[in-house]
């Protein structure tokens, strides 16, 4: 699959109607997992915040996947130096931060009437922070130097630092006494389990943001491969 | 379905606010830039002479 994608031609080919078909099975999923989100009966515990699971776990899962994929690109593009891979590491990374950004915001608001804060240096929370401190630290490097051949490899050796983190979120909750609740879903033990009304629409919107990151990633793959291929042309005419 | 958040309704709708805002910004901008890079490389959109 990598060395098919490699080319770019083939990429730009399958990616023309990969993009649309993952952006429509996103729009389904996603408006299922509203559908089911909002037909399930309020929590016991937390009430009606419990719709919130819906949209905050998802985007953190989303928040590490992307950023997984942005290590394995940065390698890529360490290792065989592949222009391609470049472009995916770079396009990775906003959306990553985007999803990040979401798992803390909504992840606050749902603190707040639950925890009774807004915030709190717990373990899982702080790593999340330092998840979203690496995309932007990433995106800040590449728009600091101007060589893009230096500033794709100074970032990709950032991005494979913090891939580091990822190990650190997910074991968080059992490596310390952590105030954030421990899996309840892959690797949860029967007693922690969420039962299938809830976990109906949190698997809905779950496969949801992973179409809809699968689409905007290919559709910012293109928009970069693109763009420099303008740059090239406009550097041609440019030499006259 | 069930839209009465409650007493929990200014939790619950700004955190949904805010997913909408940051999945419409991630559309608009991934669109947008995809449009306008397709139209700097590819000379029969871009309307000029440059290849």
């Amino acid at each position: 699959m990598f060395a098919f994608l490699a080319n770019p031609d083939r990429f730009m080919a399958f990616s023309r109607w990969a993009a649309p078909l993952l952006g429509a099975v996103a729009a389904l999923l996603l408006l299922a997992g509203l559908y089911f989100g909002f037909s399930a009966p309020e929590d016991y515990q937390q009430g009606d915040t419990v719709r919130i699971m819906f949209i905050h776990v998802p985007a953190a899962w989303l928040g590490m996947f992307a950023y997984l994929c942005l290590g394995v690109a940065s390698f890529l593009t360490l290792v065989f130096r592949h222009a391609l891979a470049d472009a995916a590491a770079k396009s990775a990374a906003p959306l990553g931060a985007a999803f990040t950004a979401l798992a803390l915001i909504t992840g606050s608001l749902w603190g707040r009437p639950m925890w009774g804060t807004w915030w709190v240096w717990d373990a899982r929370l702080t790593s999340v922070l330092v998840l979203f401190l690496f995309y932007l630290g990433y995106m800040a490097l590449r728009a600091a130097i101007d060589d893009e051949s230096k500033a794709g490899r100074a970032a990709a050796i950032l991005a494979l630092v913090g891939l580091v983190n990822l190990p650190i979120v997910h074991f968080s909750v059992e490596w310390w006494n952590s105030l954030h609740q421990g899996s309840s879903t892959f690797g949860a033990g029967r007693g922690d389990a969420l039962p299938a009304v809830y976990m109906t629409p949190l698997a809905l919107m779950g496969l949801g943001y992973l179409a809809l990151f699968g689409s905007l990633w290919l559709v910012r793959i293109r928009a970069e491969v693109w763009r420099r291929r303008a740059t090239v042309q406009a550097l041609r005419a440019a030499e006259g | 379905m069930d839209f009465d958040a409650g007493k929990y309704a200014p939790h619950v709708w700004p955190a949904f606010a805010a997913v909408a805002v940051v999945f419409a910004w991630m559309i608009v901008d991934s669109l947008a830039r995809a449009r306008r890079w397709r139209r700097e490389a590819d000379p029969r959109l871009r309307g000029d002479d440059r290849e």
